[in-house]
C-alpha cells in the first residue's frame, strides 16, 4: 500500500528531531504604531476596496442605495438590514440559484490591519459560495474587532471549530495579462467594508 | 502541458534570446515584480525574524514529517475528508480518474496546481476521455495556447497581451484585435462563469495543510479555487507531502511572507481554509512523493522541500528573467525548480544547475531561507561524479584538469593561446566557442605574468 511505502520512506530519511520556534515575539510586535483604523483603510484602499467608517447601520443602508439600484438581488447576512434577502432564509437553497446575486452583504468579526484581510467563517457566509459569486460584497466589521498583524488574527481565532472560513482581502482581480492589474476576475467586482465606530 | 523537448537549457534559451526586444520586456516585467516585492518586505521591520521563523517551522516539519503526515490524516479524516496516497505521478492520475469515472464525470475544472503540471495530469486525463479546463486566468491563457505556464505564480508572464487577444479570438469568441487586458479578463470572466456553473468536479492544490486541525489553505487572488471547489459535487485537493505546517498558528507566520514574496502584495484576496466538506458534498485530498522522500534524504538538497512556492527566485534571477520560464523544461521553472528537477531525474535535467550564474540573490529573497544557490553549487557537483554533466563540458574541464597538472603544459598552451589571440582572431572569435556567444573576446597581453617575472628577474642581475 502506497500509504505506508510512503510513510515508511519519509520516516527513514527524516533528520533527527529540530524544534519548533517560539512566536511569542512576532505576537508581541505590530508593525507600525500607526492607529488599527487607519492603516486598515490605507492597506485595504490600496487593495481596491472602498472602506467607510460609519456610526451606525442607517448610515450603511444610506450608501447601499446610492450604490445599488433597486430591484436587484441582494442577500444580507445582518440582522437590522430588512430591506434585503436574509440570508439565513436561504441557506437551504442550491449554491447555483445565488448566480444572479447582484451584492451580499456579511459580517465579519476579525480584520486585518497590515493586509486588510477580513476573516470570515462559514456561519458568517451563511453558503459558502455567497461571497465568491455575487457580482458585489460588502462586509460590516466594528473598530474594535481589528487586530495588527496575522499572528494576533491567529491567536484571536484560537482552536475555533469551522466548516470553512476565509481571510478576503479585496476584490476579486488579477493581473495576469501583462501585469496589468484588473478587479473583477472571477468573484466580486467590488469589496465595500464598513467599519462601525 | 508538458515540456516535451529534449532541448538543453542553454538551447531553448539561445532561441528565447532571438527577439531581444521580448527578452527585455520579459526581463523588465520580472523586475518590477522583484521591486514590488522589495517594498512588501521593508514595510515589515520584522521581516527577517519572519523568515528566519519560516525556516525554522520547516525544519521542525522536516525532522517529524511521516508524524505530521499521520497526524494530518487522522484529523482530516475526522472531519470528513476522504484521504488517499500516491507514490508517483502515475498513482496520483489514476486514483483522480477513478474518483471522476466511478460518479460518472468526466468535464473538471482546475484552478492553479503546480504537483499537477509535474504529474502531468491533464494529458492523462484527456487521454482518459475527461476534459479540464484550468481556471486562474493565466493557466487557461496557456491551455489554449497549448503550452505549459512559464512561472509558477504568473503563468503567462511570457505572453505579449496582443498575443492573448489573438488566442481570445480564436477561442473565446472577442473581437479581432482586441488586446485590452480589462475587456480580455472580462470574456474570460463570462466563459469560466459558465464552467463553474457546470462542473460537478473540481481539482484545486494546496498551498499549506495542518496537521493540528486536519485542514488545508488554499490562497488565489480571483477566487477562482472557491468557485470551482464551492459549487461542485466533488472537491479534489492534490498536495505534495510536504505542504504539511504543524499548527494552524503557523499560518500566521506563512501567509505574512508568501505573497509579499511573489507579487509585493500584503495578502491575496482569499486565503480559504477547508476544514469539512460542504453538506452532501465531497472533499479528496491526494498525498503524493513523487520523488520528495527521496529527497529528504539527500542532505544537501532536503532544504528544497521548504519551499512555499512564492515564485521570488524566479523574479530576481538574472538567468531567468533572461532565458524565459520554457527554457528550464521541466513543470518549476528558475532556481528552484533547478533545485527540484534533477531530483527527479538526474539525466534529463542534469543542464539546470547550469543555468545559474550563482550569484545569490535567490537565496537573498527566499522566504524560507532555502540555500538555493549553494544547493545549485552541489548539484554540480554531484551530476558531474555521477557522469551526467553535458559532454562538451565534461571534455573541456578533463583538458584544462589535464594542462593545469603539468607546468610545461601549462606555460606552453598559455603562449599558443596568446598567439591565437594575436594573430588568428577569428580562431577564438567565432560561434563554435560557447564564451564568445554574447562577449568580445579579450585582447590578449604580450607576455604571461610567468615571463614577465622571469625577465625582471634576469633584469635586476
Amino acid at each position: 500500500m502506497s500509504r505506508d511505502k510512503i510513510l515508511a520512506a519519509v520516516k527513514s530519511n527524516q533528520f533527527n528531531r529540530a524544534e519548533l520556534p517560539d512566536l511569542e515575539i512576532l505576537n508581541t510586535l505590530t508593525a507600525t504604531n500607526e492607529p488599527l483604523i487607519q492603516q486598515y483603510t490605507a492597506i485595504a484602499s490600496a487593495g481596491g476596496s472602498f472602506v467607510y467608517e460609519v456610526p451606525d447601520l442607517e448610515a450603511i443602508k444610506t450608501i447601499l442605495h446610492k450604490e445599488f439600484k433597486p430591484g436587484v438581488k441582494i442577500i444580507s447576512g445582518i440582522q437590522g438590514l430588512d430591506d434585503y434577502t436574509f440570508a439565513g432564509d436561504v441557506t437551504h437553497e442550491l449554491s447555483h440559484s445565488f448566480a444572479d446575486v447582484e451584492l451580499t452583504i456579511l459580517q465579519s468579526n476579525l480584520g486585518v490591519a497590515e493586509n486588510g484581510a477580513l476573516w470570515l467563517t462559514e456561519t458568517q457566509m451563511n453558503v459558502r459560495v455567497l461571497p465568491f459569486i455575487s457580482q458585489h460584497l460588502a462586509v460590516i466589521i466594528s473598530k474594535d474587532d481589528l487586530v495588527p498583524t496575522m499572528s494576533q488574527a491567529y491567536a484571536k481565532i484560537g482552536n475555533a471549530d469551522y466548516g470553512y472560513g476565509a481571510f478576503i482581502s479585496g476584490p476579486s482581480k488579477t493581473a495576469d495579462i501583462e501585469q496589468s492589474l484588473v478587479i473583477g476576475a472571477h468573484g466580486p467586482r467590488s469589496l465595500s467594508v464598513f467599519i462601525l465606530t | 502541458m508538458s515540456n516535451i523537448t529534449e532541448k538543453s537549457h542553454a538551447e531553448l534559451a539561445a532561441a528565447f534570446n532571438k527577439d531581444e526586444p521580448r527578452v527585455d520586456w520579459h526581463d523588465e516585467t520580472l523586475w518590477w515584480v522583484r521591486a514590488k516585492r522589495d517594498i512588501a518586505a521593508h514595510k515589515i521591520p520584522e521581516w527577517e525574524l519572519l523568515r528566519e521563523t519560516a525556516s525554522q517551522i520547516k525544519n521542525n516539519v522536516l525532522s517529524n514529517l511521516s508524524g505530521y503526515l499521520e497526524q494530518f490524516e487522522a484529523n482530516a479524516i475526522k472531519n470528513g475528508i476522504t484521504v488517499h496516497w500516491a507514490a508517483d505521478a502515475a498513482e496520483h492520475n489514476k486514483i483522480i480518474h477513478t474518483l471522476l469515472n466511478e460518479r460518472g464525470i468526466n468535464r473538471m475544472v482546475k484552478s492553479k496546481s503546480m504537483l499537477t503540471e509535474e504529474c502531468h495530469l491533464n494529458e492523462y486525463l484527456k487521454e482518459h476521455g475527461v476534459d479540464v479546463i484550468d481556471s486562474d486566468l493565466g493557466e487557461r491563457i496557456v491551455q489554449l495556447a497549448g503550452e505549459p505556464p512559464s512561472h509558477i505564480v504568473l503563468p503567462c508572464i511570457h505572453k505579449k497581451k496582443e498575443e492573448i487577444g489573438d488566442i481570445f479570438h480564436e477561442h473565446l469568441g472577442s473581437a479581432k484585435g482586441e488586446s485590452d487586458p480589462k475587456i480580455l479578463t472580462e470574456t474570460a470572466r463570462q466563459h469560466l462563469r459558465e464552467v463553474f456553473l457546470t462542473r460537478r468536479a473540481a481539482l484545486t492544490g494546496v498551498n499549506f495543510a495542518i496537521a493540528e486541525t486536519g485542514e488545508i489553505v488554499i490562497c488565489t487572488n480571483e477566487g477562482n479555487a472557491d468557485m470551482g471547489a464551492h459549487l461542485a459535487e466533488i472537491h479534489i485537493a492534490s498536495m505534495g507531502i510536504e505542504k504539511i505546517i504543524p499548527e494552524r498558528k503557523h499560518l500566521g507566520v506563512f501567509l505574512r511572507l508568501l505573497t509579499r514574496s511573489a507579487t509585493g502584495q500584503p495578502i491575496t484576496t482569499y486565503s480559504s481554509h477547508f476544514k469539512k466538506p460542504q453538506q452532501g458534498k465531497e472533499i479528496h485530498i491526494v498525498i503524493v512523493d513523487n520523488g520528495r522522500s527521496i529527497q529528504l534524504g539527500r542532505e544537501d538538497f532536503r532544504n528544497s522541500l521548504k519551499c512555499i512556492r512564492c515564485g521570488a527566485c524566479m523574479n530576481t534571477c538574472p538567468v531567468y528573467r533572461k532565458s524565459g520560464g520554457h527554457s528550464y523544461h521541466t513543470a518549476i521553472a528558475g532556481p528552484i525548480g533547478s533545485i527540484l528537477a534533477p531530483n527527479l531525474d538526474m539525466k534529463k535535467y542534469a543542464d539546470l544547475p547550469f543555468a545559474s550564474t550563482l550569484c545569490g540573490s535567490c537565496s537573498n529573497v527566499c522566504p524560507v531561507k532555502i540555500d538555493i544557490h549553494d544547493q545549485l553549487y552541489k548539484w554540480r557537483q554531484v551530476i558531474v561524479k555521477e557522469g551526467y554533466s553535458p559532454t562538451a563540458k565534461t571534455i573541456a574541464m578533463k583538458a584544462m584538469a589535464f594542462t593545469l597538472s603539468s607546468p610545461a603544459l601549462y606555460r606552453s598552451g598559455g603562449k599558443v593561446a596568446r598567439l591565437a589571440f594575436k594573430y588568428a582572431p577569428f580562431a577564438v572569435n567565432n560561434q563554435l566557442n560557447p564564451w564568445y556567444k554574447h562577449r568580445e573576446m579579450p585582447k590578449a597581453p604580450e607576455q604571461s605574468f610567468g615571463e614577465w617575472y622571469s625577465k625582471r628577474k634576469e633584469g635586476q642581475q
